[in-house]
């Protein structure tokens, strides 16, 4: 049998990108994630920029992780001039990634992902006959999305994050003020994980390499090294002696491997396969009475995994809350040099790699940006690969459906990366 | 329902921030889909109906060849065509390779850049095609995409007015950054719509929804000298989200 799956236009991922998919005599010959979104050059011209500037521009690569980037940058440049925020203002940051993971992974569980399992083309067609799932849904996003406005005036790039800090810290009133609708998420967040668990998962399971931050006493958000289900472990200041990006001629974009290794995986079941103990017992046991085990490698209950850390997001931002003391100042002065700083942190889909150079005074020498979609190109090519070749037989639409889904497994967000290439395609 | 108005939603070169604002408005999101009928928005649907769309909303800038003749086609494929946010009404953060060497970008970011397509300039949609409203921002508010989609359901001008930045600080109550801290503050020469929300956090706004209507850039240039902003981060205020907007793009040559 001879097949060719090809959709141009990728639906329910964040940024332009398509897929083509090749089957000849039963025997999948040609996998292609094709990623066409338009490059921006934030490496380049963010060169020349003060390093004060660098976080609200950074945060523009992306209007759905927005904060991730903007820690990133925050991060790399500290640690290039060498202080470190901690106390209640690390803690704020942890608070604002929390909300952004919940706003993030909500969206992507309820209005991207779900619709493919109950075979709706879109949430809007799923809110007709589960209209109460789908309003649960947009009222959690929006009290994520209400967490990252208090603490960054708006939840698409806010303005308050900055080198050393922030530019105004809250009151403990203030942040008190959305305890109420915290409690109520949390409860809600646990509906949400056993709504998910009962959803028809696919079989896959795949040997794969998951990477992402690891933490000794917390789950990882912001802070840690670099760990591997198969023994990496590094700072993120060894990350580019471990890590590479190829450009890849056949198609889209700056891939990204480990030296000698190839291909790895990186997102939130690579989080939770890392740092499942780290997990309060309350979401440990939610992810038991799932069914779920300590360790995930069916992508397709991703969507499990994501609603455990909306859980556990809601819980931790609760802890922030009630635990909160204001700090005397929003942030730390930074005194200048000149030398080369790097960050990784755990943006919603996951590890994303800021690297930036400055001048003595401070300047924006050079930079290096890798987002998570671009380390996840290679899995997702083999994913595809996978899934076209355990459902050969299914007629070509459905097919082509089920691919879409393996995809939207990753939460891909094409518009995350500024590496991207432009190839030809015809739509419209 | 047939006869129910079509929505479509474009993307070109951009962050998706914009089409999120329409994602993000969780409680007014199934309304507007009773009111509207959602026929092409791959962020949200797989399901695409065809043209002609009543209402398109075009997100992003214009930077390949393949996206100026795309653009061409939306507009005929449209009766109303709104450009949404910085990048489709400014060029956006992009449009910085402007003002520099495009060649010079292209091998900074890619070992191998023959294999990139992009023109020299990142432009706004008006550039390219009648645009019947703007909706200014980096992103754009979801208050004024509210009234937007209301106004056109209504058949009224969208109640969404060019004034500066300041008169929302004054309405918010917050005190002057620039005049109780010396703060520098685009806010007099930035046009309204994020409800003055750098000066709420201590800052001075950065001009994300580009210039108003008329805007005195020279005369807050003056200001800024006086605040002791030296010329080069002077230029760079008005090089940002919205650097190719005309004020703008002028005033920050004028400090190169």
């Amino acid at each position: 049998m001879n097949k060719t799956v090809k959709v141009d236009f990728l639906a329910r991922v964040e940024g332009e990108g398509g897929l083509y998919i090749k089957i000849k005599n039963d025997q999948v010959v040609n996998v292609q994630l094709k990623i066409f979104e338009p490059p921006r050059f934030f490496e380049a011209f963010l060169r020349g920029r003060k390093f004060t500037e660098a976080p609200d521009i950074t945060a523009r690569i992306c209007g759905i992780c927005p904060i991730a980037h903007q820690l990133s940058t925050a991060q790399a440049l500290e640690d290039a001039l060498g202080i470190k925020v901690g106390g209640p203002l690390r803690d704020l940051r942890r608070l604002i990634a929390c909300g952004e993971w919940i706003e993030s992974h909500v969206l992507h569980i309820y209005m991207l992902h779900a619709p493919d399992f109950l075979g709706y083309t879109d949430a809007i067609q799923m809110a007709r006959d589960y209209p109460e799932i789908v309003e649960r849904g947009l009222k959690l996003k929006q009290t994520g999305n209400e967490i990252v406005a208090l603490l960054g005036g708006r939840s698409i790039h806010p303005v308050n994050v900055r080198v050393g800090g922030f530019y105004s810290v809250p009151e403990k009133k203030d942040l008190v003020m959305i305890a109420e609708k915290l409690k109520w998420g949390r409860e809600a967040a646990l509906e949400t994980v056993r709504w998910t668990a009962t959803l028809p998962f696919p079989e896959m399971e795949y040997d794969y390499e998951f990477v992402a931050l690891y933490h000794q006493s917390e789950y990882p958000l912001n802070e840690g090294r670099i760990g591997s289900t198969k023994g990496l472990d590094i700072a993120a200041q060894e990350y580019d002696d471990y890590f590479e990006e190829e450009q890849v001629s056949y198609t889209n974009a700056l891939h990204s491997v480990l030296k000698d290794r190839g291909a790895y995986f990186v997102g939130p079941m690579a989080r939770y396969n890392l740092n499942f103990d780290l997990f309060p017992s309350s979401v440990q046991e939610a992810a038991r009475q799932t069914g779920l085990s300590s360790f995930c490698c069916n992508p397709f209950q991703s969507i499990i995994v994501r609603s455990l850390e909306v859980l556990y997001a809601y819980e931790e931002a609760l802890r922030i809350i009630e635990q909160y003391e204001m700090p005397d100042q929003p942030y730390l002065e930074v005194p200048l040099r000149a030398k080369v700083g790097h960050a990784l942190t755990e943006a919603p889909r996951g590890s994303l790699y800021h690297r930036f150079r400055i001048d003595e005074q401070g300047i924006i020498q050079d930079v290096k940006i890798v987002p998570p979609t671009s380390q996840n190109q290679k899995i997702m090519e083999s994913d595809l690969y996978q899934v076209a070749k355990q459902n050969l037989n299914l007629p070509k639409d459905k097919l082509s459906w089920i691919c879409e889904q393996a995809i939207r497994n990753y939460d891909p967000c094409i518009s995350c990366s500024a590496h991207f290439l432009k190839i030809h395609l015809e739509r419209f | 329902m047939p006869g129910t108005p079509k929505l479509a939603v474009w993307k070109f070169a951009s962050c998706d921030g914009c089409q999120l604002t329409l994602l993000d408005c969780e409680e007014e999101l199934l309304a507007i889909t009773r009111k509207l009928r959602i026929a092409n928005f791959p962020e949200a649907t797989r399901k695409v109906i065809r043209g002609p769309y009543d209402l398109s909303l075009v997100e992003g800038s214009i930077t390949t060849e393949d996206d100026v003749k795309r653009i061409k086609k939306v507009r005929r494929a449209s009766k109303f065509l709104v450009a949404i946010g910085a990048c489709a009404t400014a060029g956006g953060i992009q449009a910085l390779r402007n003002f520099s060497d495009i060649e010079k970008y292209v091998s900074l970011v890619y070992a191998r850049p023959e294999y990139i397509q992009t023109l020299e300039k990142s432009t706004p949609i008006a550039a390219h095609v009648p645009v019947d409203f703007e909706l200014r921002g980096c992103p754009i508010s979801k208050e004024q995409l509210i009234e937007l989609i209301s106004a056109f359901l209504c058949g009224r001008k969208p109640n969404i007015y060019p004034h500066s930045l300041c008169l929302e600080c004054k309405i918010r109550g917050n005190i002057c950054v620039m005049i109780a801290h010396g703060i520098p503050c685009l806010g007099p020469v930035t046009h309204a719509g994020c409800g003055a929300l750098c000066p709420a956090y201590r800052r001075g706004c950065y001009g994300c929804y580009g210039p108003k209507e008329t805007p005195n850039t020279a005369s807050l240039s003056n200001r800024f000298r006086l605040l002791g902003v030296p010329k080069d981060d002077l230029m760079r205020m008005y090089r940002n989200f919205n650097a190719f907007a005309e004020p703008f793009c002028r005033e920050s040559k004028a400090n190169e």
